[in-house]
C-alpha cells in the first residue's frame, strides 16, 4: 500500500522502538524523583538530551522536550513576545503567510492579546520575499518566525538570509524557525544557524507522536505557556514522557547517521514518481508547484487543473494509495489560485517507500485524474 | 440484488447512520460521506464538528471507508446568501430544500458519480419506487416523518441513482434497528433547526446580515397598529408573535420589505382560491393533467389538501391560507410525488 504522505507522519523507526520498550515495560520512573527508579528515568531522558542537541548542533542545556511540534512553536513565539513585552522591549511580531497552522495561529493569539502581528507574503515558489520580510522588521519587534522548510510544497527557505535581516533590523528579537518538516531530510545546525529557536516534532522523523524539542539558545528569553512543576528548566512544566522523549532521540540520531544514504534514495523516489504521473498524462494536466530548485527531497505537490483534490484523494484512499490535499493550511498562499489549490494533492515519499510503491502511485493517480479530468465543479443546472 | 458501490451522506444523525447499516447489511460496497457546509459559527446542525465525529464513529464501528467534503463555499452561495437574499425580498425561504437542490443532489451527487459510485444514499425519509414506468418518488412510511416534500426537485434520472434506505421505516423500527447494531447514534436528537443558524436564531442571524429592517404593522386599509423590527420576523399567515394586544386573533396577510410594512388582519382576510407557482419541476418531466384532482402541501408537515395544477397555478378546491411567496408548493398523486416549485 502506497503510503505517500509522510509530511503528515512517518512510521516509527525500529531503533526508536528499541529505545522506547523498557520505559514501557518495566522502567516507569519520574525523572524529577529522588529514588532509583527516578534516576534511571533521568538518566535516560538526560542522555537523549544530549543526543537530540548533537543532532540539532545545540548544547544539551539548549534543548527544551514539549509535547510535539505545535506545543514548541507555541513556547517560542508565545514565550518569546511576551517576555519581550514583560521586559517592555517591544511589541511587533513578524511571521510569513505559509506557516503551519502553530505558528499562524499563536501569532494571530499575539495579534488579539494586542500585539503587532506582520505575515510576510511569498513568491510563487514559496520563497519568503526578503524586502517585505526587512519592512516588517524593527527595533520593537519581538519574535520572527520563519520556517526552515514548508509544509505544503516544502521550500527551503533562506534562513541564512533571514537571521542577517534579523540581525541588521530588529536586533532586539529572538529569531524562531518550525524545523518540524525539515528535519528528517535536512541538518538541521547548519540550516537554521542563525536561529536563536527551533522547533521539532518527532513523529516526522520516525520518533513517537506527542513529543518535540524546542532549542532554545543561551540569551532567548521565554516565558513558559505550561505551569507547574517546573521540569525543563521552568519552560515546560509536565511530567516528562520519558519513553517519548528517548525515542525521539533515538529517530533523530538514526535520521542523522542514515542521512547520507536515504536522501538520494527518498529524492530517486520522489523523482520517479513526478516524472511518472507527468509522463503519462497530457501536457497541461498537471503542474508541479513550489520551487523545484528550493524543494524538500521527499515533497511532490502537483495540481491537476479542473480535478478536484477532495476526489482524487478519495480514488487514491480506495486504490490503497495514502497522500493529502494540497491546500490543507496556507491554502492559496503558494498556488497561484484558489482553484488551482482546491485542484493540488501533496505526495511526500519516506524512507521506507520503494520504487515499486511509487510505480503503483503513477498508476494508481494517472488512472483517477483522468477519470476526474474536466468533470470538477460541473453541477447540473435544475429546477 | 447486483451489489453497488453506494455513496452515502452522513450526516451524525440516526437516520442517515441505519442508511449505511442496511445498505452495507444488503450487501453493498458503502462509503460514507460527511458534508462540511458552513464555516460560520453554528451550534446546531449538519455541520458541527461534534456531528462529523458521530458520523466518523459510526463508519468506524460499520467497517466501512469515511471521508468529508468540503463544500463550504458552494453551501455560502446556493444556500446561504439566497436564503438572505429572499428574506431581504419579503420571500418565507426553505434553505434546506435549495441544499437538497445543489448541495446533496446537485454537488455531492454529480462527485459520486465523478467518482465511480452507482448511487448516493441519504437518510431522508421517502421512498424510491421502480415501477414499469420509471422510478417514482413516494412518501416515507413514517407519515409524521415523511421528507418527500424537501426532495421536490427531484427528476426521474436523480431518483434512479438515488437509495433511501429508511424511507420505508418508521422513525421508532429506525431508532430501534440502530439500538440493535449498537450505533452511538441511536438515542440521538434530532436538528430540527436551520444547520447554519446560530443559538441566537434566524432574527439575529438575519439582523447581522442587515436583513432585518423596523418598519409598521398595519391593517388592510393601512392604518398604523404598532411598529416592528424588521419584516423578515414575519411570515404570511403567521399568528403569534405579532406584539399585537389580545382581541381579535390577527394573522400576517403581507409582507412589504421595501416599504418595511406588515400587514395584519382577520383570517378570513388570508384566504386564497389559488397559488402561482414558479420554477416547476416534475419527477416525471411532464405535468399532470389540468383536470387531474392532485394533493398539494405547501408546508413541510402541512397536511396535503385538494387542488388542480393549471399551467403555473394550482387552484385549491377549496379556499386555503395564502401560501407564503419563496414557500414549496409539492404535488402529490397520493402518496406519489409528481414535482413542486416555490410559490411566487
Amino acid at each position: 500500500m502506497p503510503y505517500l504522505d509522510h509530511a503528515a507522519t512517518t512510521p516509527l523507526r525500529p531503533e526508536a522502538l528499541e529505545a522506547m520498550l523498557p520505559f514501557l515495560q518495566g522502567s516507569f520512573g519520574n525523572p524529577s524523583g529522588q529514588h532509583a527508579a527516578a534516576r534511571a528515568a533521568k538518566t535516560a531522558i538526560e542522555e537523549a538530551r544530549e543526543q537530540v542537541a548533537a543532532a540539532l548542533g545545540a548544547k544539551p542545556a539548549e534543548i527544551v522536550f514539549t509535547g510535539g511540534g505545535t506545543e514548541a512553536d507555541n513556547l517560542a513565539i508565545k514565550g518569546a513576545a511576551r517576555s519581550a513585552r514583560d521586559r517592555g522591549s517591544g511589541d511587533g511580531v513578524v511571521t510569513t503567510a505559509i506557516e503551519h497552522h502553530a505558528v499562524l495561529h499563536s501569532c494571530d493569539r499575539l495579534a488579539r492579546d494586542g500585539f503587532r502581528v506582520t505575515k510576510v507574503g511569498v513568491d510563487a515558489g514559496g520563497v519568503v520575499d526578503l524586502d517585505a520580510l526587512a519592512a516588517a522588521l524593527d527595533d520593537r519587534t519581538t519574535v520572527v518566525s520563519v520556517m526552515l522548510a514548508n509544509n505544503e510544497v516544502g521550500t527551503v527557505q533562506p534562513l541564512a538570509a533571514v537571521a542577517a535581516l534579523v540581525a541588521e533590523r530588529a536586533p532586539r528579537a529572538v529569531f524562531h524557525t518550525d524545523a518540524v518538516q525539515a528535519a528528517a531530510w535536512l541538518d538541521v545546525a547548519a540550516g537554521a544557524a542563525g536561529a536563536a529557536l527551533i522547533a521539532v516534532s518527532a513523529h516526522k522523523f520516525g520518533g513517537p507522536k506527542g513529543v518535540g524539542a524546542l532549542v532554545v539558545r543561551q540569551g532567548a528569553r521565554l516565558v513558559p505557556v505550561i505551569d507547574g512543576g517546573g521540569q525543563e528548566r521552568d519552560l515546560r512544566s509536565g511530567t516528562h514522557n520519558v519513553a517519548g522523549i528517548v525515542g525521539m532521540a533515538a529517530a533523530l540520531t538514526a535520521t542523522v547517521a542514515r542521512r547520507g544514504e536515504e536522501v538520494p534514495r527518498v529524492a530517486a523516489r520522489r523523482d520517479r514518481l513526478a516524472a511518472g504521473v507527468a509522463g503519462r498524462l497530457p501536457d497541461g494536466a498537471v503542474r508541479s508547484n513550489g520551487d523545484p530548485a528550493r524543494k524538500l527531497v521527499n515533497n511532490c505537490h502537483l495540481a491537476f487543473p479542473g480535478v478536484e483534490a477532495e476526489a482524487l484523494l478519495l480514488l487514491l484512499d480506495r486504490d490503497g494509495v495514502c497522500a493529502s490535499a494540497g491546500s490543507s493550511c496556507a491554502s492559496g498562499a503558494i498556488e497561484p489560485s484558489v482553484d488551482l489549490a482546491r485542484s493540488s494533492v501533496r505526495l511526500t515519499v519516506g524512507w521506507p517507500t520503494t520504487e515499486a510503491e511509487v510505480d503503483e502511485a503513477v498508476a494508481v493517480i494517472t488512472a483517477g485524474v483522468e477519470r476526474l479530468a474536466g468533470r470538477a465543479g460541473r453541477v447540473p443546472a435544475r429546477g | 440484488m447486483r451489489p453497488m458501490r453506494v455513496l452515502v451522506a452522513m450526516s451524525g444523525g440516526v437516520d442517515s447512520s441505519v442508511a449505511a447499516a442496511r445498505l452495507l447489511a444488503e450487501g453493498h460496497n458503502v462509503t460514507g460521506v460527511t458534508l462540511k457546509l458552513w464555516g460560520g459559527e453554528s451550534d446546531s446542525g449538519c455541520c458541527s464538528v461534534a456531528d462529523v465525529e458521530d458520523a466518523r464513529r459510526v463508519a468506524a464501528q460499520l467497517g466501512i471507508p469515511h471521508y468529508t467534503f468540503n463544500f463550504a463555499d458552494d453551501f455560502t452561495a446556493t444556500v446561504v446568501e439566497p436564503y438572505v437574499g429572499a428574506h431581504a425580498a419579503g420571500l418565507t425561504p426553505n434553505p434546506c430544500v435549495e441544499c437538497n437542490r445543489s448541495i446533496k443532489f446537485g454537488r455531492l451527487l454529480e462527485r459520486a458519480e465523478a467518482t465511480g459510485f452507482d448511487a448516493l444514499a441519504t437518510g431522508h425519509h421517502a421512498r424510491v419506487i421502480a415501477t414499469p414506468a420509471g422510478f417514482e418518488l413516494a412518501r416515507g412510511r413514517d407519515g409524521g416523518k415523511d421528507q418527500s416534500y424537501v426532495l421536490y426537485m427531484l427528476a426521474e434520472a436523480d431518483l434512479a441513482r438515488l437509495r433511501l434506505p429508511v424511507g420505508e421505516m418508521t422513525k421508532a423500527d429506525v431508532r430501534a434497528e440502530a439500538a440493535a447494531l449498537g450505533l452511538r447514534t441511536a438515542e440521538k436528537a434530532e436538528s430540527m433547526e436551520v444547520c447554519f443558524i446560530t443559538r441566537g436564531g434566524r432574527e439575529r442571524f438575519l439582523a447581522e446580515r442587515g436583513v432585518m429592517r423596523a418598519g409598521a404593522v398595519v391593517d388592510p386599509a393601512g392604518r398604523v397598529l404598532g411598529h416592528h423590527d424588521g419584516a423578515a420576523r414575519f411570515t404570511i399567515g403567521q399568528r403569534r408573535g405579532l406584539g399585537m394586544a389580545a382581541g381579535e386573533r390577527r394573522y400576517v396577510l403581507d409582507v412589504d420589505p421595501a416599504a418595511g410594512a406588515v400587514t395584519v388582519g382577520p383570517f378570513e382576510a388570508l384566504l386564497r382560491d389559488e397559488v402561482r407557482v414558479g420554477g416547476l419541476t416534475f419527477v416525471a418531466d411532464a405535468p399532470p393533467r389540468a383536470t387531474e384532482p392532485l394533493l398539494v402541501q405547501v408546508r413541510a408537515h402541512a397536511t396535503p389538501v385538494e387542488g388542480r395544477l393549471d399551467g403555473e397555478v394550482v387552484r385549491f378546491a377549496r379556499p386555503q391560507p395564502r401560501v407564503a411567496p419563496g414557500q414549496v408548493v409539492a404535488l402529490y398523486r397520493g402518496e406519489t410525488l409528481l414535482g413542486g416549485g416555490l410559490a411566487v
